[in-house]
């Protein structure tokens, strides 16, 4: 540690040459992180004796100095002009007079400090419901723009690159398959686990196979597939379209007269639907896998009873009620990081953000719809 | 070809060349109640390099984004011929901005696509030429701005210089009438810089085309502009217009010639 003795102090001492005038000695290493006199010791110097009209520097016995003396002698300047007292700055290392000139060439703008304006209660509640509204028709104007490029792509006018759309397809489609096979597994199993804990009290072990069958056939692989699709996918389409706002990509779809909906919009909401059911069907599969894996391991169920007990509950309605879910909550989740994605804003946290609200909105949307068709389902009796 | 009806060709071009081709009429551009600029009133004619110029900040993409249709001003318009833009229908509109080339200022190359697909896009979209005519273009336009050879790199595999001379063969790619240059020669080294402005000057002659140019590089602005407007942030308005020779050489506002001299106009004083 740096031993500093008596010389290498901060200080300053005053002297009156002249009848009005004050000289500054100024000694020692002046660097920030050291003590530093303060101005105040100026500042009472001045108030005692005979009037100052001026001050002057003297530097000699200064052994060093940084930002700390700069701004200690600025601060001096501040005082003294606010006072009327000249200021003669002959005295102070060469360097340090340029840098003072440096920092006073361009005034202090006042116009840039922003007013810290206390907004009352009842005007916070009013902006947030006029943002809430407004939010909703920014909304309502996407899916405007989606159902108009919908309906172009339906008339084969809508512009955008069949590679892109198989690229899409590709990435949210096969190179989902291992999370999803885990999860489902995961989930099959889990159910069938909890569920073998209360039916074997019964001795319905075999219940286990309806269970697992219903439960992930009707909802569950749809609502998993569809939340694992909104943390992959769904934030991934968010950020990439929000990268591409901030690299004026977008811009220059646009001034080339290309629909940003239709070129990059289309593609995704029309992978993630078509995806979406075949991802769900595997997932299927796979849960009722991960259930026989719990019902012939632990349940002493063999494979064949346990196939037989599925095929008996699971109903074509069930695949049908969770294919349909999942087309939903493709599009829902296409819809969500898109739109999020389109309307980022120009900077890297506003990717963050858009893809943190993307993921949020999906999985809540999501969960509204899933229990949407599951009342509806029970209201028509499928 | 008779001699008077060479003469009329002539004529019309000379007068093509006068006539205004974009006009701005008192414009103000703001972010919501945020002022940016106000009552902006100029007009750029057929065949001018147009200069828009002022210091970091004060609002020159801003204007451009508002020249181009990307985002509508508070008040005021911004007249393509006889047609006010913002008024216009959107049919109309996206005729206008056929016209348009533009590079941005990072580029903006499409980062999925490669660079000849970057090109190739707008060809394949807005013409009807075939696979082997598309190539002959793409392969045109990347060399005529020294990319020759690059068709299947991506935009993340160039540097920035190699990024904004892809950026010009794409904005250039349809043959615009107008050329909106953001900042095209910022962030290169000298002779690349010097490389970009010949290449603009050469496109302008050759396509005969109207080119925006935002730029606050002194070299670019004196080498390529012919037309200028001088944007102020104190000010939030325009304090200068004219060909930046003639303002520098008649201008006796010191923030014109501090600007227009990197800050050495008290010396010239």
């Amino acid at each position: 540690m740096l031993k500093r003795t008596e010389d290498s102090l901060a200080q300053i001492s005053f002297s009156r040459p002249h009848n009005g005038s004050l000289l500054i000695t100024i000694a020692g290493e002046w660097r920030l992180g050291h003590e530093i006199p303060s101005v105040d010791e100026i500042r009472k110097e001045v108030g005692t004796g005979l009037q100052v009209k001026q001050v002057s520097f003297d530097a000699q016995e200064l052994k060093g100095w940084d930002t700390g003396l700069l701004t200690f002698l600025i601060n001096v300047i501040d005082f003294c002009s606010g006072r009327n007292i000249a200021v003669d700055k002959a005295g102070l290392p060469q360097g340090v007079q340029r840098l003072l000139v440096l920092a006073s060439t361009v005034p202090e703008r006042k116009d840039t400090k922003l007013a810290a304006v206390r907004v009352p209660f009842l005007d916070r509640v009013g902006n947030l419901a006029v943002a809430f509204w407004r939010g909703n028709l920014e909304m309502l104007e996407f899916m405007g723009e989606v159902l108009a490029a919908s309906a172009r792509m339906l008339a084969g006018k809508a512009r955008f690159r069949l590679a892109d759309l198989f690229i899409i397809m590709q990435e949210c489609g096969v190179q989902a398959l291992p999370i999803v096979s885990l999860i489902s597994i995961l989930v099959g199993l889990i159910l069938a686990f909890i569920g073998a804990i209360q039916l074997k009290i019964f001795g319905a072990q075999i219940y286990v196979a309806s269970l697992v069958g219903i439960g992930m056939v009707r909802a569950l692989a749809a609502v998993m597939t569809g939340i694992i699709m909104a943390g992959r996918t769904g934030a991934s389409f968010a950020a990439q379209l929000g990268t591409m706002q901030v690299n004026e990509e977008i811009d220059a779809l646009k001034t080339f007269g290309i629909s940003p909906v239709e070129f990059l919009v289309l593609p995704r909401i029309l992978s993630l639907f078509v995806m979406m059911p075949l991802l769900t069907l595997y997932a299927d599969l796979m849960g009722i896998l991960g259930g026989m894996l719990i019902g012939v391991s632990m349940l002493n169920l063999n494979f064949m009873e346990y196939y037989n007990k599925t095929r008996e509950a699971v109903s074509l309605n069930d695949l049908w009620v969770g294919i349909f879910s999942a087309g939903v909550f493709g599009i829902l989740v296409a819809l969500a990081a898109c739109l999020r994605g389109i309307r980022c804003g120009r900077t890297a946290s506003s990717v963050g953000e858009a893809t943190t609200s993307a993921v949020v909105s999906a999985i809540v949307s999501i969960i509204v719809a899933m229990a949407i068709i599951t009342v509806l389902c029970h209201i028509l009796k499928i | 070809m008779s001699y008077t009806e060479n003469l009329e060709i002539e004529m019309q071009e000379k007068m093509e060349k006068t006539q205004p081709h974009i006009m701005v009429k008192d414009l103000t551009i703001a972010y919501g109640d945020f002022l940016i600029q106000r009552n902006l009133t100029f007009t750029i004619k057929k065949g001018d390099t147009f200069i828009i110029m002022g210091g970091s900040g004060c609002g020159k993409t801003t204007l451009l984004r508002h020249l181009v249709g990307l985002q509508r001003p508070a008040k005021g318009q911004v007249l393509y011929g006889e047609v006010s833009f913002w008024d216009a229908e959107p049919e109309e509109r996206e005729r206008i901005m056929m016209n348009f080339g533009i590079l941005y200022q990072s580029g903006a190359l499409w980062s999925s696509l490669t660079l000849g697909e970057n090109v190739a896009l707008p060809l394949n979209l807005y013409t009807d030429l075939s696979a082997d005519q598309v190539r002959e273009v793409i392969s045109l336009k990347l060399s005529l701005v020294g990319l020759a050879g690059f068709e299947e790199y991506y935009p993340s595999e160039l540097s920035g210089g190699m990024k904004k001379r892809a950026g010009l063969a794409r904005a250039m790619v349809l043959d615009p009438g107008i050329l909106f240059l953001d900042e095209p020669s910022s962030g290169l080294d000298p002779i690349s810089a010097y490389l970009i402005d010949e290449l603009i000057l050469e496109l302008r002659e050759s396509l005969g085309a109207t080119v925006v140019i935002v730029t606050h590089e002194l070299a670019s602005i004196f080498a390529v502009g012919n037309n200028s407007v001088l944007l102020d942030s104190e000010a939030k308005t325009m304090i200068a217009s004219g060909d930046p020779r003639t303002l520098l050489a008649n201008e006796k506002d010191p923030r014109i010639i501090n600007f227009l001299t990197r800050g050495r106009g008290a010396q010239r004083e």
